[in-house]
Formats: structure tokens, C-alpha cells, sequence
């Protein structure tokens, strides 16, 4: 099991950290990995706090509880940083990946962290530009890829496009891939 | 060649469904079970499937039609959760013993109060002795096997009963994982063409249903019934080797993981086995002789995969995952200390209750269940002692 990589997504209700985790899920299978892809169910609701989760290995994944200390964290709202246990649980190694304006030197203050990787992105206003609404997930699944290369990017872009095929307006599924593009590209370490 | 997907475990179900493309599908919603049938409501909108899709005002009635449609000599599935099935009790029952072979996804999940929509195993356990076999999955691939196995177990002329396959809700309802399922042509082979042995609808041959039966012949009739779930078992054994000549994959009444030199099991059924079975890996690792003992059937009761599977254990962990309100532990640990009633059987058997309403198992769980087994070993353990896991104080 050690090479399995483990990832949780802490957003809020709206922001697509559940369509990421499924979406990752599903890019990684079409790489020929074997995955996973969950939320945490509770009250969902509109601005609530919530999490979604991965599980990435090159063999058959037996497990079925709870994932306790992730890898990678990703973060879509900066202003969980103070709320929720951001950092729970991640290894010496591990790393974090913020979507804020923000530099990585500042998230790292406000979580008072030693150690690990620190990231940030403005996928906000990457989607707002290319998107034209504040839906930071895709954004952020290319920064993810960017930060750790699990996946190539084209695959991300791939099941992006499968998934926006039906029933969205090409310039929907456009303005997702180049938003993907952007992240991946701006995404900065400290 | 199987096809490789990406599916939660409702939609593992409802692909199953699709293949099956029953002849009646009758539904009402309830979470964790309704992505299931949205999915299949798709289906039935894009025209990929001919089924009847009856949208009913309650689970009592969803379960009131499948058993009409049934009577009348149609294939039929419905599903359901919790409190769902909880509603459609009495209906459940009577399927059973008209000898209909519905077959039920049912999503475990913990019955109200307080209210709570996440796993446990109350719902079906608290059914179990309703006439139905039941059949639980591991993970999305075993939802979907079990579901294609389900139909061919229940129509089988020896059995004739209706099958609920069940999965963690949740856990696996929602979680999306990677499984590989039939081609249709092979799907459709394998399940084939049903012709009931009696119908409603046929005018030629008129047969009675659900008549009044009283001090003359219900007690035969149930012991005919008794009978289909006995032969149950030897049906469930053959489709599942023969489903293993299909797929890859073969099924039996339990899977016996690494027990046959193991000094300790444990006993569990759903999604927790996967997470034992890592466990189970990593002990023997450091050289510790553990192993699980999967319960795939619950009823019927695997009695002689039990007697072989604990046959070299020296302590054994039975994890409930619902409870038996003031009886001496849960309904699976009961039914473990009958299967070794009079086999001679000097194992030490420790009764846990864990996950209700969704709380969680680790692996540091069971591995601390394994370790408390050492420490058992060889000591006699009343009955009515249960231990709980990831408990608060």
C-alpha cells in the first residue's frame, strides 16, 4: 500500500470539491490505475464547509474507511484555512495546494506550519476569467497535476471534456480547459 | 472481455440493471439508495432499456406492484434503504412467501432515530428472517456481480425466493471505484430469458395467489418454503462458479481469506472486508497467522464454510455491525455460535459492535481487534460480553 497516494479536498458547497474528487477518480482509471473518489455526506448545503477524497494506486484498492493523513491537501477557499483542520493528519512530506490570491509564505504563517509544501493558486479568479463564474475546481485539478504529476495533464483535460460533452455550451467546456491550462501553469510554489 | 469502468456502487447497480433490462421496475426514492435509481430512470428515459418504470407514493407500494407484477408472471426489480425497507416490511414478507423471485439492491444504512442516513446494518438485519436470501458486497464490483448472480439464484425452479443485495451506503453507494463489468451479449446470456412457472395472466392455466391459507395447509406451505431456502444454498455455489466461468470472478458462500492456517479471525460482512483484508496482508507480513472469514451469504447461512474457515482458529472476532437489542450479542456472532454448536469447537469467540450510523473502521482498528484476539486465546467468553470498537468513552 505505500504507494498509494491518498488526497483530500476541503471546499465549500458549490465549489466542486466533490465533482474534482469523482472527476480525479475517473482520469486516473482511464490512465489504467485503479481509484477511488468520495465526499464526506452530511447536511449539504450551499457556503458549508465539506470534504471529498482519492485514493490513486497502480494496484486493486481493498480499503474502505476513512483517510486520515493524505498526502495532498487541496484547498478551494481560503477562508477554510482558519475553520477547518487543514493540515490534519499530512506527513512530513506532504503537501498543500491553496486556491488564494495569496503567497505561499502567508498561507504557511496562518497555519502556523513547519515542514511540508505549500502552494497557491488563484483559481478563483482563473475561472471567473475563463469560466466566467467562481467554480475553482477545475482549476485547481490542474494545478494537482502540476504540483504532483500522478496524471498527465492531458488526461485531466480529457475526462473534463467527457464530462462537459452533453449538455453544456462548448464555450463552457473551453473555458474549463483553458482555465485547467492556466493553473497548471501558473500554480506557485514558496 | 470485460469492459472497465469508473462507478459508484449505485451506478454499478443500476449497470447491472441495464444489462438485466427487467421486465418491471417499480421504485420510490429514499437516500442512499436514489442515485440508484435516477441512474436507471435514464436509462429507461434514453431508450436504452424497454422496462416499465412504475413510480409509486411509498416503498409499501413499491413493494405492493413488484409483487403484482411478479404474480403476473414479469421480471421485476425494485430497491430500497433503511427506512425504506423498514416501510415495505409487511409487503417484503409476503413476496418471500408467494415464491416471487424479485431481486432488490438495498443500500444499508442505519433506521431512524435519531435519524441518520449513513451505513450500518440494521435495515437488512432486522429483515433477515423474512424469507429472502441475502447476498452482501464488498465493493462496487461485487454489487454488480452479485446483482446479474441474484437473478439467476431466485428464478432457479429449486429456489424460487426473492434476493436483496446489499452494500454499504455510502461507503460504497457513493464512492467511485474502478470495476470491470460483462459486455451486454455476455450479460444477456448469462441472464436469459425468464418464463414464471405461473402466471396471473395466463387465462389457459388459472392458478390462485396469495389465497387465504389457514390451519390446513399454511404450515406445508412454509415448510416447502423452508425447503426453497435450504436448496438456496447449493444454487448460490453453482452461479457462482459458473459466474466465475464467465467473468474471472467466482463466488461462494463466504470468502475464507487466508484462514486455513490462521490462529485468529475475524468475521465481518460488506465494505469492512476490504479494509480487513489489508490488515490481514500487513500482519502476515510480520509473520502473524491471521485471516477473515467474509460472510457473502447471509441467508442462507454458510454453517459449513464457517465449520471449515475457523477450523484451525484459536480466538475468533464475529463484528456486528447492528445490534440485537437484549440478546446475548449481535445477529451475526448468534448465528456464528450456532453454526459451531455441537462441532466441538473450543475456539474463543469475541462479539464487537461497530459503524453504527456510519461511524468508521480502520485498519488501527481491526488490527487492534487482531491483538486483543491473542490475548483471548484459550479463555472461555460468555455469550453475552460484547466489546465495542471506536466508541466514545
Amino acid at each position: 500500500m505505500a504507494d498509494m497516494l491518498e488526497i483530500r479536498w476541503h471546499g465549500r458547497g458549490g465549489q466542486g470539491a466533490k465533482t474534482a474528487s469523482l472527476l480525479l477518480a475517473e482520469a486516473a482509471a482511464m490512465e489504467g490505475k485503479y481509484s477511488q473518489g468520495f465526499p464526506d455526506y452530511g447536511p449539504e448545503r450551499m457556503g458549508a464547509p465539506m470534504r471529498g477524497f482519492n485514493r490513486i494506486s497502480e494496484e486493486p484498492i481493498r480499503l474502505h474507511c476513512a483517510i486520515y493523513s493524505p498526502k495532498i491537501v487541496v484547498v478551494l477557499d481560503d477562508t477554510l484555512i482558519s475553520t477547518a483542520d487543514i493540515a490534519s493528519g499530512l506527513p512530513d512530506d506532504g503537501i498543500i495546494i491553496v486556491n488564494t490570491l495569496k503567497k505561499p509564505a502567508e498561507i504557511r504563517a496562518e497555519l502556523g506550519l513547519e515542514g511540508r509544501m505549500i502552494y497557491t493558486v488563484n483559481a478563483t479568479g482563473i475561472a471567473i476569467d475563463e469560466i466566467g463564474r467562481p467554480i475553482p475546481n477545475s482549476p485547481m485539478l490542474g494545478a494537482l497535476v502540476k504540483v504532483s504529476p500522478f496524471l498527465p495533464l492531458e488526461s485531466v483535460i480529457e475526462q473534463i471534456k467527457k464530462k462537459f460533452s452533453h449538455g453544456f455550451r462548448p464555450e463552457v467546456l473551453e473555458g474549463n480547459v483553458r482555465a485547467i491550462n492556466r493553473a497548471y501553469e501558473e500554480v506557485t510554489s514558496e | 472481455m470485460a469492459r472497465r469502468l469508473t462507478l459508484s456502487g449505485n451506478d454499478a447497480a443500476a449497470e447491472a440493471m441495464r444489462q438485466i433490462d427487467p421486465d418491471v421496475v417499480t421504485c420510490f426514492p429514499i437516500t442512499p439508495q436514489t442515485e440508484l435509481m435516477h441512474k436507471f430512470a435514464e436509462f429507461v428515459a434514453d431508450g436504452e432499456v424497454k422496462a416499465e418504470m412504475v413510480l409509486v407514493e411509498s416503498e409499501h407500494s413499491a413493494m405492493s406492484a413488484a409483487v403484482g407484477a411478479a404474480s403476473a408472471g414479469a421480471r421485476v426489480m425494485t430497491a430500497t434503504a433503511a427506512n425504506g425497507l423498514a416501510l415495505m416490511w409487511e409487503i417484503v414478507y409476503i413476496a418471500a412467501s408467494n415464491r416471487l423471485p424479485i431481486v432488490m439492491p438495498v443500500v444499508n444504512r442505519a433506521l431512524s432515530g435519531p435519524i441518520n442516513i449513513h451505513c450500518d446494518h440494521s435495515d437488512t438485519m432486522g429483515c433477515r428472517d423474512t424469507g429472502w436470501i441475502q447476498l452482501y458486497s464488498e465493493n462496487a464490483q461485487e454489487v454488480y456481480d452479485n446483482v446479474l448472480q441474484a437473478i439467476r439464484i431466485a428464478e432457479n425452479p429449486d429456489v424460487l425466493l426473492p434476493v436483496m443485495v446489499t452494500f454499504d451506503g455510502f461507503i460504497i453507494s457513493h464512492t467511485v471505484e474502478v470495476l470491470d463489468a460483462l459486455e451486454d451479449k455476455d450479460a444477456r446470456g448469462w441472464i436469459g430469458d425468464y418464463k414464471s412457472t405461473y402466471s396471473l395472466l395466463n387465462t389457459d392455466e388459472p392458478a390462485t395467489f396469495g389465497p387465504l391459507d389457514l390451519q390446513d395447509y399454511y404450515f406445508e406451505h412454509k415448510r416447502q418454503q423452508i425447503e426453497g431456502m435450504n436448496n438456496a444454498t447449493a444454487v448460490i455455489k453453482s452461479v457462482g462458479e459458473a459466474y466465475g466461468k464467465l467473468s474471472g470472478r467466482a463466488y461462494g458462500m463466504t470468502e475464507n481469506y487466508k484462514t486455513d492456517d490462521a490462529d485468529y479471525v475475524v468475521i465481518a460482512l460488506g465494505s469492512t472486508c476490504g479494509t480487513a483484508k489489508v490488515v490481514v496482508d500487513e500482519m502476515r507480513a510480520e509473520g502473524k497467522r491471521v485471516g477473515l472469514l467474509k460472510l457473502r451469504s447471509f441467508r442462507p447461512f454458510p454453517h459449513a464454510e464457517i465449520v471449515a474457515g475457523l477450523a484451525s482458529a484459536k480466538a475468533v472476532a464475529v463484528l456486528d455491525r447492528s445490534v440485537s437489542f437484549g440478546a446475548p450479542g449481535g445477529p451475526v456472532h448468534k448465528e456464528i455460535l450456532a453454526a459451531l454448536n455441537g462441532t466441538g469447537h473450543t475456539t474463543s469467540i469475541v462479539n464487537y459492535l461497530y459503524g453504527l450510523g456510519g461511524r468508521d473502521i480502520s485498519t488501527t482498528h481491526i488490527r487492534t481487534v487482531f491483538e486483543e484476539l491473542e490475548t483471548v486465546a484459550g479463555k472461555s467468553i460468555p455469550a453475552d460480553e460484547v466489546r465495542f470498537i471506536g466508541l466514545r468513552g
